[in-house]
């Protein structure tokens, strides 16, 4: 056999459930020495795959062999990440594996079985071993919770060398890193492979796939569909086959035209609960008729702007939102209101959150009973049943939301269809200002093409739809406005059809000049 | 290949979550998991007194709903008095429901129902000279509110700085056995007694009166009111839904304008006072007296028949009856082979862990080690 | 001279006190570090003190001549044995079969007052009558002072005039304060409750964690009840329901030290003296001692209270607590 592979996967399987098939006969070989990108849209079974290496799931079916010894493959069978470490097998997950409470050093010495005493100085100085080898920073003493997520994420990956990993998994580890962050993140895993180890990448961000790997596995729904040497490969090869077909994206864009203010938003500003400001002194307006597109990385302020707009979230003094009703000459003051005040005024506001299941439906109902989140108030004492129920089979025939029936709790169906009922439902409420997070997140491309021709009909019928979204070439294809935030800062309004990529790219990373210098 | 194979390590059993299950079938595995402690039980009494359990079973039967005679009727005083402490029971646990099913512990419902107890007892040995009309109106409206001020002080401190509810509702409870220990001392009755005696015991103010001549009717009337009531407010009210969504997710609530603070706290309201009732209608239409055994634990073993019934109210009125039945039915075993009343406790304890077993299999399903994969 | 043995009466009766609820609240402590919330623990003192009566009084019954030190570890070993399968089956129902803690707890509770009692009561029915049991030899060999030290005036009746249990109690409660702090294990163990997953994650496992953490916990737990039949109460038996109240106050214990062993060792002083209390205050009558006995609870409410004020991370009841850990959970 071929000894330059370290670890193979074989015609893998893994379920959840009847319906959801996360991996279907997936082979895929890792090489020594090389960094792998595993790149797939949002459910395609790529930390699904992984977590099998990590021990986190177990196969249906398949088989795992490795190369341990440096004498060839041997089948291996993974339970637990016990298991994985012995291995020399770690995996730094999106939602990092840190106690809070602890301690750097706590973390790293975490499952450790040597001597049952435990010398936190030694353990410190082999971590700073760590670091000088590879060029890390991570303060021995410090408790998680007050760390920056990239100083978490250091943490966690000298934590997996700690433990003598060979095998590097990194779920998609520059998604909450800033540029910068980033760069230094590249340049340890190129001193990390100089070293030998091997490193896999989950990814969506086609770029960064170029910049970094030697070579890129594809997965689209659960099937391997092929692996290719990045040298001969463009973003456009990547894009074929991570989609199936060349995707250019036809949404119909109309011109907008009639347009009227609707939200008029002065200086909002926000505090999170770490005292840090989360929005900074943001202005803008949001015109009926239009589509008004948020970029930004995540975490840059997204969620706090529609929050504060649904009564959700506090507001430091000064901040101010107008909303002007459209029959209404006088702005109405949405700001000190809570979110039934909100609605009790009239303002009809629809909005798709980003957690669906966590806060725009309640999992445990059916489609009928979530439907009467909106509507429940109506009855007198007694909730009214009806109209929820009929909009709920209105719902499910307009929109094909594919359930058992309108009863059954929808967090057994799927992310599309719980999508498709919770958009389903903002819009029947016949909103004049509409917003949606990251609507379609994790959704099939037909899905994600209902979602479009919804939300352009809406903007048609004058409602002012404000898009937060991550996919650029969406943003750019769908928005009339593109607004970017950096760092809860409003750092630039572009016109979604004269900008380009790399325009928006910068105004999400680099914060123009004269902001720079108050801060 | 086949020689790595041997390493294959797969574990014998994998654990995974049932999408749904055929309620027959779930029916089956709760009423084969009673049948099965009931069989050890038998046994541990067998193994106590040496005689056949099915001589035990069939006194336990008697105790609870009468001895079988050749003149014997249903409704004897037996049934009555099993009838009266399923209702007691049923009461603390519907009152528990709607916090339960907001996902709020309220683990505090034995010291619910010492001071609704307190508070009816005081009404019926202050006020007795009212007419009986106002007299009842005072005594429910006093144990309500007496039982609603018990737990409003952990919802507060839950709504507002989200202080953990399962733990200070735990130490309300031992507050209240104090407090009950304070007014037994001041009404005590006898002097030296240490107990406050029957109140009222000849002009019976304050007493549940029979209807159509049966002393303990007005106990089912009550609580089946209550029972039916808290069912429909759950199932088809504003107030009711407003909980179910609190309780799947705080932060859905919020999107829905639903004002979680007012809701959690107004909801411990709700389930102190009915609690806080159930002390009414143990003193009331009971025990007519009051002590820190009042409750008796009722207020625990709620907890356990509110969590088994998954919230829906008329479940409980089942499990209720069986806790009952197995109560009187292990002390009838107690008096009749001469063994203590403890033995109730005991074999409660081991068909209650039988029943929580239970549960794992109505909710998951095992997935054993198939053969085929290792032929292959 | 009057006031100051008064003092020392109060102090003495404070720390016997004190032992019973600090081997609950320890015990509770390490069950609850590693996620467990154990409402049982009233339960596995009954079943610790029952059990090591029970032992014992047919030992003593059945050999002519007791050996006072087989007395005492067939006493310590049914305590802590009896207690720790309690807490077997806890977490049998929890872990494993992933019912729900504080439901298990409860019934755990139930049951274990009623096996106490119903064997109390039989055992009593055999000596001839209620509180006529009696395990001398052991009891003796429990309620042993330390000779010279404990008669050294003042400071010796203070430090030295305890059976020694007293002294293992607070042995127990140091070593486990040393054992969260300095070891891996105990790191770990802390990691499971604060965050399973991620234990689970750096291979840790999580279920015999929890397994090991619980059983041992109502183990050291079931000792409380063993120093309570065979100390605090002299070796008898009554159905009198104050292993329970004791039993809660551990757990009540357990919040008041936010969950340090070493605050449960004066802490439970602090409990017993709160108890002991009315005893010594001039002009209490019987009614307002039993308002009197409401001060532990209060007072740990107010902790509880102030806990959740200051919101510092550190003092947290652990973060995975009451909570089944599930791997494949999606």
């Amino acid at each position: 056999m071929q000894n330059n592979i370290a670890v193979k996967l074989q015609d893998i399987t893994k379920t959840f459930g009847k319906q959801v098939v996360a991996n279907k006969d997936v082979t895929l070989d890792i090489r020594k020495g090389e960094i792998l990108s595993l790149l797939g849209e949002n459910g395609s079974g790529k930390t699904t795959l992984m977590n099998m290496l990590a021990g986190i799931y177990f196969p249906d079916s398949g088989h795992i062999f490795m190369d341990t010894d440096g004498e060839g493959l041997k089948e291996v069978s993974i339970c637990s990440p016990k298991d994985a470490y012995a291995l020399g097998i770690g995996m730094i997950h999106q939602h990092f594996k840190l106690v809070d409470v602890f301690t750097a050093t706590e973390n790293v010495a975490l499952g450790l079985d040597k001597s049952i005493a435990f010398n936190k100085k030694q353990i410190a100085q082999d971590i700073k071993a760590i670091c000088d080898k590879y060029g890390f920073k991570v303060e021995a003493d410090k408790k998680v919770y007050n760390m920056s997520v990239s100083e978490k994420q250091t943490l966690e990956i000298v934590k997996a060398l700690y433990r003598g990993a060979n095998i590097l998994i990194l779920d998609e580890p520059t998604a909450v890193l800033t540029p910068q962050e980033t760069d230094m993140l590249f340049d340890v895993m190129r001193n990390m492979k100089a070293d030998g180890k091997s490193i896999i990448i989950i990814t969506h961000k086609l770029n960064e796939v170029l910049e970094i790997s030697d070579r890129v596995s594809i997965l689209r729904k659960g099937e391997y569909v092929g692996t290719v040497d990045t040298a001969d490969a463009t973003v456009s090869s990547l894009t074929e086959m991570m989609v199936g077909q060349k995707v250019t994206l036809e949404i119909d864009r109309k011109e907008p035209k009639d347009i009227k203010e609707r939200l008029v938003v002065k200086n909002l500003t926000c505090v999170n609960k770490y005292g840090v400001k989360a929005l900074d002194n943001v202005s803008f307006t949001a015109y009926g008729g239009e589509i008004l597109g948020i970029a930004g990385i995540s975490g840059s302020g997204q969620k706090e702007l529609l929050e504060a707009i649904a009564g959700l979230q506090d507001t430091v003094e000064n901040s101010s939102i107008e909303y002007i009703a459209p029959e209404a000459n006088t702005p109405s003051q949405l700001i000190g209101k809570t979110a039934l005040q909100i609605k009790n005024m009239g303002v009809a506001l629809s909005f798709v959150p980003e957690d669906r299941l966590g806060m725009g439906l309640v999992g445990t109902m059916g489609m009928s009973d979530n439907m009467m989140l909106r509507s429940y108030r109506k009855g007198f004492i007694f909730t009214e049943r009806k109209g929820p129920k009929s909009l709920a089979q209105k719902v499910k025939d307009d929109l094909e939301v594919v359930t058992p029936s309108i009863t059954t709790p929808v967090r057994k169906l799927s992310g599309g269809n719980v999508q498709k009922v919770l958009v389903g439902r903002e819009i029947a409420a016949e909103p004049t200002v509409l917003m949606t997070a990251y609507a379609v997140r994790g959704l099939d491309v037909n899905t994600s093409y209902t979602i479009y021709g919804l939300l352009n009909e809406q903007k048609e019928k004058g409602v002012a739809v404000i898009y937060v979204g991550e996919d650029l070439d969406v943003l750019l294809a769908l928005s009339d406005r593109i607004m970017v935030l950096c760092d809860g800062k409003l750092n630039g309004i572009v016109d979604a059809r004269t900008t380009t990529k790399e325009e928006i790219g910068l105004l999400m990373t680099h914060l123009r000049e004269e902001e720079n210098d108050n801060g | 290949m086949a020689n790595v194979a041997v390493h294959k390590r797969e574990p014998l059993v994998r654990i995974a979550k049932r999408d749904s299950m055929p309620l027959w079938q779930s029916i089956l595995i709760r009423v084969l998991s009673i049948v099965l402690a009931l069989v050890v039980c038998g046994v541990i009494i067998y193994m106590l007194i040496k005689v056949n359990p099915l001589e035990v079973y069939k006194s336990m039967v008697e105790g609870a709903f009468g001895a079988f005679k050749e003149d014997y009727k249903f409704f004897n005083r037996r049934t009555w008095i099993t009838i009266r402490d399923t209702m007691m029971l049923l009461c603390i646990a519907v009152g528990l429901a709607p916090a339960f099913k907001m996902r709020f512990w309220n683990i505090g419902a034995e010291g619910q129902i010492l001071v609704g107890g307190i508070a009816t007892a005081a009404c019926m040995i202050y006020l007795k000279n009212l007419p009986p009309v106002l007299l009842f109106i005072c005594m429910i409206g006093a144990s309500l509110l007496a039982g609603a001020l018990w737990s409003l002080l952990p919802a507060i401190f839950k709504a507002k700085w989200n202080t953990n509810e399962t733990l200070f509702t735990l130490m309300m409870n031992y507050v209240a056995i104090q407090l009950t220990s304070f007014f037994v001392a001041l009404w005590e009755n006898p002097f030296g007694s240490n107990t406050v005696g029957i109140i009222n015991p000849t002009g019976k103010e304050g007493w549940f009166p029979p209807v159509f001549g049966l002393d303990y009717l007005m106990n089912v009337i009550v609580v089946m009111t209550i029972t039916v009531g808290m069912f429909i407010y759950l199932k088809y009210s504003k107030q009711g839904y407003e909980i179910s969504v609190v309780g799947d997710s705080e932060n859905t609530a919020r999107y829905a304008g639903i004002n979680v603070k007012k809701v959690i706290i107004r909801t411990m309201l709700i389930s102190g006072a009915i609690c806080g009732l159930s002390g009414f209608v143990a003193v009331s239409g009971a025990s007519h007296t009051i002590s820190v055994n009042t409750a008796g634990g009722k207020g625990f073993t709620a907890i356990i028949v509110a969590w088994l019934a998954k919230f829906n109210t008329f479940t409980m009125i089942l499990i209720s009856l069986l806790l009952v039945f197995l109560d009187k039915g292990a002390i009838e075993i107690a008096s009749k082979y001469d063994l203590n009343d403890y033995v109730a406790s005991m074999i409660t304890g081991i068909i209650l862990f039988f029943i929580l077993g239970s549960e794992f299999f109505v909710n998951y399903r095992m997935i054993f080690r198939s053969k085929e994969k290792e032929v292959q | 001279m009057g006031n100051m043995n008064t003092l020392l009466q109060l102090l003495q009766s404070s720390i016997a006190f004190g032992t019973i609820i600090m081997f609950g609240a320890v015990g509770e402590i390490i069950t609850e570090k590693a996620g467990n919330l154990n409402l049982g623990i009233p339960g596995v003192m009954y079943l610790g003190a029952i059990s090591s009566l029970v032992g014992v009084f047919f030992y003593e019954k059945n050999v002519a001549d007791p050996n006072p030190f087989v007395c005492a570890v067939i006493a310590i070993l049914c305590a802590f044995l009896a207690a720790a399968l309690g807490g077997l089956l806890f977490s049998f129902l929890t872990i494993t079969l992933r019912a729900n803690q504080n439901v298990t707890g409860l019934t755990l509770t139930i049951f274990g007052s009623g096996v106490a009692n119903f064997f109390g009561g039989l055992l009593n029915g055999f000596s001839g009558g209620v509180g006529q049991i009696r395990v001398e030899t052991t009891s003796k060999v429990f309620m042993a002072k330390i000779p010279f030290l404990s008669e050294l005036g003042v400071v010796g009746k203070l430090l030295f005039s305890y059976g020694w249990l007293v002294y293992v109690a607070i042995i127990i409660a140091v070593l486990s304060q040393w054992f969260f702090n300095k070891t891996r294990t105990g790191l770990n163990l802390r990691a499971v409750g604060e965050n399973p997953a991620t234990a689970d994650a750096a291979g840790i496992n999580v279920t015999l964690y929890r397994y090991l953490a619980t059983c041992i916990g109502t183990g050291i737990a079931g000792l409380g009840g063993l120093y309570y039949v065979m100390d605090y109460t002299k070796g008898t038996w009554a159905n009198d329901g104050t292993i329970e109240n004791l039993g809660w106050l551990a757990v009540a214990l357990v919040i008041f030290a936010i969950w340090r062993p070493k605050n449960a060792i004066w802490g439970a002083y602090l409990f017993g003296l709160l108890f002991w209390l009315y005893l010594y205050v001039p002009g209490l009558d019987r009614k307002t001692n039993e308002l009197f006995n409401m001060l532990p609870y209060v007072v740990t409410i107010i902790v509880l209270v102030f806990t959740s004020f200051r919101k510092k991370r550190e003092n947290q009841p652990p973060n995975a607590l009451g909570l089944a850990y599930f791997r494949e959970e999606r």
